[in-house]
């Protein structure tokens, strides 16, 4: 709770159906977790559009900062290895 | 990972950018039609644009829920009061998007309903109107949710990735609205003379109101250029008025009912609907307070607000009490 007695932000996450990851669908204010989970059932859910959610604070969130994107995500730019297409593999070759 | 925290709390490791370096990097994203995220760096006056056009926008969505929830419990019958009830609710939803979107951009949620509940924060003129009869439930869904589709369809493409994402969700709850509406308007168009009459009042009443919805004209919104270059706005307000316009027209031939403008008329050269010319002053006073409803409405808000104070409260107590609970 803030010092002007407001509500903690938290974000939602919900899971659309089985077999699908839980997505970042918007935030909303709660007293506690619980009372989270309730408010983001009638916010983000009244279609049907979730079999499960999950809420956490934002303020429990550690983001990467976009003024480090580059150096970042780096690591990942310069390993073209890790993609399949690397690889020169016969036509011949079946099921690769 | 976006989160709701506009403030970037982590100073980089790297030499800081200059603000040239970051508004050419803003430009860059916003000419290649991609969306700003909250942490993002913009400019000083598109977070101030945005802050005041969605926190109007959620404005009007809770403000609008007051115009028809005044029909909810003389509802017809409870087919109708279960959809009323519905609709009112999105209304609702809709609104908490907005403010969570706005939250975003380092906008307060209590601030924004004070600013509102003090006037220092508008939301749209429409819902400054009265609903006399249980007919103007149906035109409200018809013309009023009608005209907000026209306008936010296109803010599903605006370039701040948050109130883009709350527009698509808005966008897909509004077609019910619209046609909840239309269907309650034909069910009444296929009853008695009284009943028609009343639909047809409904429409005098609305139809210029609507129109108001989409904002001055060009020539007097000195904020449009600037948003579209940013591509907050996608069309200008004329552009959406007349849209609306050609929309309109068909369904309310296709309702049995007349629009109150002699001037409507097809023009084929234009490919549009010529209209008359809509009275600026009513919307200017409208919209500076003074319309019909402005002040019922206002008080309505405030005393909701100050009526739930204590459940507020009782619950950051309760909460404050497991917590302590938890780690004692
Ligand atoms: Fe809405
Ligand atoms: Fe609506």
């Amino acid at each position: 709770m803030s010092e002007r007695g407001e509500w903690p932000l938290y974000e939602v996450f919900v899971r659309s159906k089985r077999g699908l990851n839980h997505v970042h669908v918007g935030s909303l204010r709660a007293g506690d977790a619980e009372m989270a989970l309730r408010h983001a059932r009638d916010v983000y859910t009244r279609r049907n559009e979730g079999v499960s959610i999950w809420v956490v604070k934002a303020s429990d969130i550690t983001a990467s900062s976009p003024d480090e994107k580059d150096p970042f995500f780096a690591p990942a730019a310069d390993k073209v290895y890790r993609h399949p297409t690397f690889y020169d593999i016969p036509e011949n070759v079946p099921h690769m | 990972m976006t989160t709701s925290q506009a403030a970037s709390p982590t100073t980089s490791p790297t030499a800081t950018p200059s603000e040239q370096d970051l508004e050419r990097h803003f430009d860059e994203i916003i000419a290649r039609d991609q969306r700003i995220e909250p942490r993002d760096w913009m400019p000083d006056g598109y977070r101030k644009t945005l802050v005041r056009q969605i926190a109007q926008h959620a404005h009007s969505e809770i403000i609008g829920m007051q115009p028809e929830a005044n029909w909810i419990t003389r509802a017809p019958s409870l087919r109708r009061k279960a959809i009323l009830l519905a609709k009112v609710q999105d209304e609702a939803g809709h609104g908490l998007y907005l403010y969570s979107a706005a939250e975003t951009l380092g906008a307060d949620r209590t601030e924004m309903t004070e600013k509102l509940i003090d006037s220092r924060q508008k939301y749209s003129s429409i819902f400054n109107y009265p609903t006399l009869n249980f007919a103007d439930v149906g035109v409200i869904g018809w013309l009023v949710d009608g005209a907000a589709i026209c306008n936010q369809v296109p803010l599903c493409r605006s370039s701040y990735g948050p109130y883009a994402r709350g527009m698509v969700r808005i966008c897909k709850e509004e077609s019910f609205h619209q046609r909840q509406g239309y269907e309650l308007l034909m069910t009444m168009m296929r009853g008695t003379e009284e009943q028609r009459q009343m639909v047809q009042d409904a429409t005098d009443r609305w139809w210029w109101p609507s129109l108001m919805m989409f904002g001055p004209p060009d020539h007097d919104s000195p904020n449009t250029a600037q948003s579209m270059e940013w591509k907050i706005k996608r069309h200008t307000n004329d552009e959406l008025r007349q849209r609306f316009v050609d929309m309109t027209v068909p369904q309310a031939e296709a309702l049995g009912v007349t629009l109150p403008d002699p001037e409507l008329a097809w023009n084929d050269e234009r490919g549009h609907y010529d209209f008359g010319e809509i009275d600026w002053s009513e919307f200017k006073q409208v919209i500076s307070g003074n319309g019909p409803c402005n002040a019922q409405r206002l008080a309505h808000r405030r005393r909701a607000h100050e009526d739930g104070a204590w459940v507020r409260e009782a619950a950051a107590a309760h909460a404050a009490k497991h917590s302590h609970a938890a780690v004692s």
